[in-house]
């Protein structure tokens, strides 16, 4: 994508040049956050189960190297075949080879942010080989080539009549209907016969449980199953924090899951994968990927918490109205702007710098992770390491010098009140950037300094 | 050092002090009207609910339901007619035309309206997802209140494969419209068996 280069402020101001789509955005998801709210409100448990569901993270984490071996020694017990991938590359050229050694040129593919992460689709198509997105949202972004812009909804910020135009050129669709019922209907032929005559399909995982090595697929659509139960060889890509420890967990992961995301009390299909069919293969690839690293950084491994609902986006003011794309990451967001640095701090140094810090994200978060005061902390780790863009050094220094000397203090706030006043066309104008979406405000007639020394 | 070794040290280098374990108890939730908080919660997220005294009633509303060009596999007893042999041996291609699929669920939950479904419930794993119309037998006592409630009963049975399933297949990715038969069942009903 020829974004990459352009930071997060950039792309957001990409995105708000059409007012109407930033409001229609920002409203849909605003929607989903007050369905999650409803559904939130009905458990009384609610704040219980964040608790729980934070403590069973924190124990996941404090003992994940034996909970990752008790899990493969499970797996294995019940015919699944484990491998281990460091990062990216490796994993990719796992699924390649499984392919190969069965002759296999195409597959089908459910939602997985993990292979988006590793850039899976483009490494197989180079290697010749075909793969279709069986998520109608993840299918749709795919025949635009685009990515997702959201975790949960990756279509988010496309209107039906571009989808309808979109089905139109790859399907064969009515010019100009965007009809969601006949748009989704032809995308079920289309890709019932996909299903139908694909040998390997890959999925994600939600939960791998160490207890008993069976591994929890969450989908609405049924997609999942569809490929998985039709194929000969079943793929499963999973981070190492995927973990929990036993089954009964699920209870209080799948109680808060759906609920947090959409509204849903669950998803239509909660699917246990715990041994292969007669004859046929399940395939785990266990990928670490910076995730070993991003444990070892004490103040930014609860980000390895996440069960990835994207409650955190929906509520966020910036994501609302700076859409996902913004964040030039496979993950987008406030939950995307933790993860993202601990991969490349240099390429996503701007992403911890895109919020307001304003905390709904935490107070939304289900597994209780600290996303606004990680955003926080993240700033000043990337300032120290030097990849604070340059703009923002420039400013924070002379912030920094008027800050410390009473005289420059008092006179530039004299000069800025001045000027305000009597010449607003200087400040009014696209070279401030505070000037954009907004108009200035009118300037206070004195400081509380001068009005403190008149009144006390 | 493969990459197996070098994950496993990575992580055990890199992993904060033991934290335990959480104590899980939860409130036991509604244990009054069950079956009625089942219902709803299921309508709501649509799926249909019949009540029915006996697997004869079930039989009858397949018969007003379907000609004889549909092809119907049910794996309950007591239904004639319509019991195929489907093992798992049998290719899952082979049902890409099933209509509607008719099963039998170990226990449903209250909360979220959802169904628990194992391997040999199913016969073939694809079948519940293939059809396009999914069948459910359900007793009324086997409604259980919540999720924690659910994984109590599913305790350490092994299976190859289950599922919990509520509602038809669905989606709402073109402008959050929501549509029923994504790519699995455009509907699920639910017959809710007196006892």
């Amino acid at each position: 994508m020829s974004t990459e280069t352009k930071d997060h402020a950039a792309l957001a101001d990409d995105f708000n040049k059409d007012e109407d789509r930033v409001d229609w955005h920002d409203e849909t998801l605003w929607w989903i956050r007050q369905k999650r709210d409803k559904a939130v409100n009905k458990l009384p448990d609610w704040e219980l189960l964040r608790a729980t569901a934070s403590a069973i993270k924190n124990n996941v984490l404090s003992n994940l190297s034996a909970y990752l071996q008790e899990f493969e020694a499970k797996a294995q017990n019940n015919g699944i075949i484990v491998h281990w991938a460091a990062d990216a590359k490796t994993h990719n050229k796992i699924v390649l080879d499984l392919l190969n050694a069965k002759g296999i040129k195409q597959m089908v593919k459910s939602k997985s942010m993990l292979t988006e992460e590793c850039h899976l689709n483009e490494y197989l198509e180079n290697n010749n080989i075909e793969v279709i997105d069986s998520d109608l949202g993840e299918r749709i972004v795919q025949l635009a080539k685009e990515p997702p812009s959201h975790i949960v909804l990756p279509c988010i910020h496309k209107k039906k009549e571009e989808i309808g135009e979109l089905f139109h050129l790859h399907l064969g669709t009515d010019k100009g209907n965007s009809d969601p019922q006949y748009l989704t209907e032809t995308a079920r032929q289309h890709l019932r016969n996909i299903f139908i005559t694909r040998r390997a399909a890959l999925t994600g995982v939600n939960f791998a449980i160490a207890e008993t090595g069976e591994f929890v697929v969450c989908t609405n659509e049924g997609n999942a199953d569809m490929g998985a139960h039709l194929a000969d060889i079943h793929i499963a890509s999973m981070g190492i924090e995927k973990i929990i420890p036993e089954r009964k967990h699920l209870g209080v992961f799948l109680r808060l899951l759906t609920r947090s995301a959409t509204g849903q009390p669950i998803t239509t299909y909660s699917s246990h994968y715990s041994k292969p069919r007669d004859g046929k293969e399940i395939h785990i690839i266990i990928v670490d990927n910076g995730r070993s690293k991003q444990l070892g950084r004490a103040d930014f491994r609860n980000s390895l918490k996440c069960i990835r609902c994207g409650a955190c986006m929906n509520t966020c003011p910036v994501y609302r109205r700076s859409g996902g794309h913004s964040y030039h990451n496979a993950i987008s967001g406030p939950i995307g702007a933790i993860l993202a640095p601990n991969l490349d701090m240099e390429k996503f140094a701007d992403l911890p710098f895109a919020s307001t810090l304003c905390g709904s994200c935490s107070n939304v978060c289900p597994v209780k992770i600290d996303i606004h005061q990680q955003l926080y902390k993240w700033r000043q780790v990337i300032v120290q390491n030097g990849y604070a863009p340059a703009a923002k050094k420039a400013a924070m220094k002379l912030m920094s010098i008027t800050l410390s000397s009473p005289f420059l203090y008092h006179t530039s706030g004299k000069a800025g009140r001045l000027v305000l006043r009597f010449a607003p066309f200087a400040v009014n104008n696209r070279f401030n950037p505070w000037f954009k979406q907004r108009d200035m405000p009118a300037p206070p007639n004195q400081s509380f300094g001068e009005w403190y020394a008149k009144n006390r | 050092m493969n990459d197996r070794e070098q994950i496993i040290n990575a992580i055990a280098a890199n992993q904060p002090a033991f934290s335990p374990s959480p104590a899980t108890h939860f409130s036991a939730g509604d244990q009054e009207g069950l079956a009625s908080q089942f219902a709803d919660t299921l309508t709501a997220i649509g799926g249909v609910v019949f009540i029915v005294d006996s697997l004869a009633d079930i039989h009858q509303h397949i018969k007003d339901n379907t000609s004889a060009e549909h092809r119907v596999i049910s794996r309950i007893g007591g239904i004639a007619g319509y019991s195929e042999d489907i093992d798992t041996t049998l290719s899952p291609h082979s049902l890409q035309d099933v209509e509607i699929a008719v099963l039998k669920a170990h226990f449903g939950v209250a909360e979220n309206g959802a169904v628990w479904l194992t391997e040999e419930l199913m016969g073939n794993r694809v079948l519940p997802f293939i059809c396009q119309h999914l069948m459910i037998a359900l007793y009324m006592k086997d409604i259980v209140a919540n999720m924690h409630k659910a994984y109590e009963r599913i305790g350490s049975n092994s299976y190859g494969f289950g599922a919990f399933i509520a509602g038809p297949s669905k989606t709402a990715d073109i402008e959050q419209s929501l549509v029923m038969g994504a790519h699995g069942p455009k509907t699920m009903t639910v017959f809710l068996i007196r006892s």
